[in-house]
């Protein structure tokens, strides 16, 4: 256990001395899995609200489909972006691979079946409820929607943080489309296996105290946004 | 007026020049020994071309370049190397630089491979299976090397996979972490041993022996074949590598007053 | 919650809705309807017009709130038609209609952002928007709990509220499933002097009850359904004191209905 607590120091020292290179690859890794999530929740949620809202031939097999994806290998993922974005593949005119851009596009593809299941499942438990008040009111299908993503705002926090969760944890995806380039893609679960393959497996566990102490504080940070406009929220 | 413009104009196309940048396809052995954080500033500084690094295995590397993902090649498989060349995806293939590889294991030697005076020998001592042996089973240039090795002893290791014989299928780096839990022996090239953090109770067990030689081979991607490559800085690069500037900044690169490369270009 | 006077309320409510001058008029024909482990409604003929409030009695499983979301719009029959003034009742008919469920299903949010979202799909002008949710609140008696979370009310205050909703849009016909069957009797005796007055002013009112305390205070005429048919439809002094069906005769007896 003198390995674990050596490396809680080196931790706490890492954060306290503000280590410019340390801090560059924090930003990195924020930038690039919050804009993932943002954009898998600007897609995600409308889209699983509509799964949870609309009756059609062969939605209880989309379903199925959406709530495998969650399972998606990142490593799986990130050969296949890959793939697309390589000087050799259909996307290479955008000049896209090795460049945070695509450690993004391929985290929103990590991401999205996550926010968009569990957006299915907290509208659709909403949409039971609220179904017949407002077919009366004379409001149904599509256009409940709206008022079902702002009803179900808790529900929905918590699919984006799970979104975070993964999104941040993740080196499979990052690592292949990135290319762990020191100053450019580099983040921090790709920095962690970088020391790790070094042998510096104090230096790998710190960063890995910093990472879980990064994932702590935004999830405290969302959570206390959503309490205090909680309040706000009733008006 | 134009002799005025003329110049300034140039220098304005200079600076813009100079955040370019050029991809560098290489292996995670090379990268982890520190090689390129130490050179690669130099070549920046004097030609104002950022090099960016993509690390990853041998295989991986060849593959990326092939796709054209990548400027430059630098690895240490040489016949895949000519391969590559002879396929059309490489411009040239030159000598960059050699370090050798060792044979590092538990400071006991359970196999008794201290005794050992050749390659062969050490070889031929593992293969009895006293102790396990750590393999990169990745087809780099590493495992190949190794491969190589076990069938000059007249060995073929491949039965004895999964009992003392463990392929990894990764890195040098994780493939070391193995051999060091395991208290194992590995193949493994000096460079990245000396600057690995891991090393437990291993030790290097055999060395010296000339059939180790580690050969590097620097390749320029073709542009022909992908015209995305940036084929102007990538041969500024090159030559750069194999000039005397180049070489010079190889040789000086040490690790505890070590030096892990050593520069081998063919002189013009 | 303090002792109603009607002449509040009226006022409330007159402001809400002009008086009555068209009748509406919901016909049925035919009407079959079969759900899952659900008793088969089978109505042959049936019509609702004129003023007044009819109150829904009968057992357990009759098909009542099945019979009054037919009604309403809410799910379709599987033969025959349900005409409101006309044209089918789930395909627009419903407009005209509104409906309060034995469980109020309110927003998350304020009191006044409920009111404001019912208001959102009639058609009422802005201009007069604020006038209209102040006559709401004091209808309901929430004038002091506007900014207060629906769902921090108590169940007479909800039901209050939801009632308020439903006549927000100025309906003309209001359907209830037994709306004070869990309520205390201050509550329930606000609700009913809303039905009352709504009545008066045009809206014409359906309602399933299981009290039959209740039915004598409020209806007009009685409707007994047992086994998804409409047994008796009686002025409601008829029904408890002159001839109706044998299944009627039971349940009020207090015996299984055959």
């Amino acid at each position: 256990m003198t390995g674990f607590s050596d490396s809680l120091q080196l931790a706490v020292s890492l954060i306290l001395s503000g280590d410019a290179g340390l801090w560059s690859i924090v930003a990195l890794s924020l930038k690039v899995s919050l804009t993932a999530v943002a954009i898998a929740g600007l897609l995600g949620m409308p889209f699983g609200a509509f799964l949870a809202v609309s009756r059609f031939r062969g939605r209880g097999a989309l379903i199925v489909m959406v709530n495998a994806l969650m399972g998606l290998p990142p490593v799986v993922v990130g050969l296949s972006v890959y793939l697309m974005l390589s000087a050799s593949g259909p996307l290479a005119v955008m000049q896209l691979l090795y460049t945070p851009t695509a450690m993004i596009i391929a985290q929103v593809l990590l991401v999205l079946p996550i926010v968009a299941a569990l957006s299915r499942q907290v509208v659709e438990e909403l949409h039971d409820e609220y179904r017949e008040q407002f077919l009366s009111l004379g409001v149904a299908g599509v256009r409940t929607i709206p008022t079902l993503l702002w009803e179900g705002r808790f529900g929905l926090m918590t699919a984006l943080l799970a979104g975070v969760g993964r999104a941040i944890a993740e080196v499979g995806a990052v690592m292949i489309v990135g290319g762990n380039i020191n100053h450019v893609t580099r983040v921090m679960t790709t920095t962690i296996a970088l020391e790790t393959s070094k042998g510096d497996l104090g230096m790998a566990l710190a960063l890995g105290v910093v990472l879980i102490a990064l994932s702590v504080s935004i999830n405290a940070a969302m959570s206390f946004a959503a309490r205090s406009s909680a309040r706000l929220a009733y008006a | 007026m134009f002799r005025v413009m003329a110049p300034i104009v140039v220098c304005l196309f200079a600076s813009i020049a100079s955040a370019e940048f050029i991809i560098l396809q290489s292996t995670t052995s090379t990268q982890n020994s520190g090689l390129f954080d130490e050179i690669l500033p130099q070549f920046e500084n004097e030609t104002g071309i950022e090099v960016r690094v993509v690390a990853v295995g041998t295989g991986q590397a060849l593959r990326n370049a092939r796709n054209g993902d990548g400027d430059v090649l630098l690895v240490h498989a040489k016949a895949d190397e000519e391969d590559f060349v002879a396929q059309g995806f490489g411009v040239s293939r030159s000598d960059v630089m050699y370090n050798d590889f060792v044979i590092v294991g538990p400071r006991g030697d359970p196999a008794k491979v201290l005794a050992a005076k050749t390659v062969d020998a050490a070889f031929s001592a593992l293969s009895a299976g006293g102790a396990k042996f750590v393999s990169r089973g990745d087809d780099s240039g590493t495992h190949k090397a190794e491969l190589r090795l076990w069938a000059r002893a007249g060995y073929e290791p491949s039965f004895s996979s999964g009992q003392w014989y463990i392929e990894t299928g990764s890195g040098m780096g994780a493939t070391l972490n193995i051999a060091s839990a395991l208290g194992a022996y590995t193949l493994t090239d000096r460079a990245t041993w000396l600057s690995f953090g891991n090393k437990g109770d291993l030790s290097v067990i055999f060395e010296g022996d000339p059939t180790l030689f580690n050969q590097y081979g620097v390749i320029a991607v073709n542009p022909i074949v992908h015209p995305n490559v940036k084929a102007a800085s990538a041969n500024q690069f090159v030559e750069w590598l194999l000039g005397d500037a180049g070489q010079a900044a190889i040789a000086g690169f040490q690790v505890n007053g070590q030096q892990l490369f050593f520069p081998n270009a063919a002189q013009n | 919650m303090r002792d109603i006077g009607h002449e509040i309320l009226a006022q409330s409510l007159s402001k809400l809705m002009p008086l009555r001058t068209q009748l509406p008029s919901l016909q049925l024909a035919a009407v079959r309807y079969r759900a899952s482990n659900q008793v088969q409604i089978d109505v042959p003929k049936f019509e609702i017009t004129g003023r007044g409030i009819s109150v829904l009695v009968g057992p357990n499983g009759a098909g009542k709130s099945l019979f009054i979301r037919l009604l309403h719009g809410l799910i379709s029959p599987q033969a025959g038609q349900i005409n409101y003034d006309g044209q089918p009742v789930a395909n627009g008919g419903r407009r005209a209609q509104a409906m309060v469920f034995q469980k109020p299903v309110l927003l998350r949010r304020s009191v006044v952002a409920n009111l404001k979202f019912a208001l959102k799909f009639s058609d009422t002008p802005k201009a007069e928007i604020e006038d209209k949710i102040a006559a709401l609140l004091e209808l309901s008696g929430l004038s002091d709990k506007a900014t207060q979370a629906a769902r921090s009310l108590s169940g007479g205050e909800e039901q209050c509220l939801a009632l308020a909703c439903a006549l927000a849009r100025a309906p003309k016909m209001l359907f209830l499933d037994e709306p004070t069957s869990s309520l205390d009797p201050n509550a329930t005796q606000r609700i009913e002097a809303i039905l009352h007055q709504a009545a008066m002013l045009g809206v014409r009112i359906v309602m399933v009850s299981h009290s039959m305390d209740q039915t004598k205070r409020l209806a007009d005429e009685v409707l007994f359904m047992a086994n998804g048919k409409i047994h008796d439809r009686l002025a409601v002094e008829t029904f408890f004191d002159g001839p109706i069906s044998i299944a009627a005769h039971s349940f009020l007896s207090g015996r299984l209905v055959p």
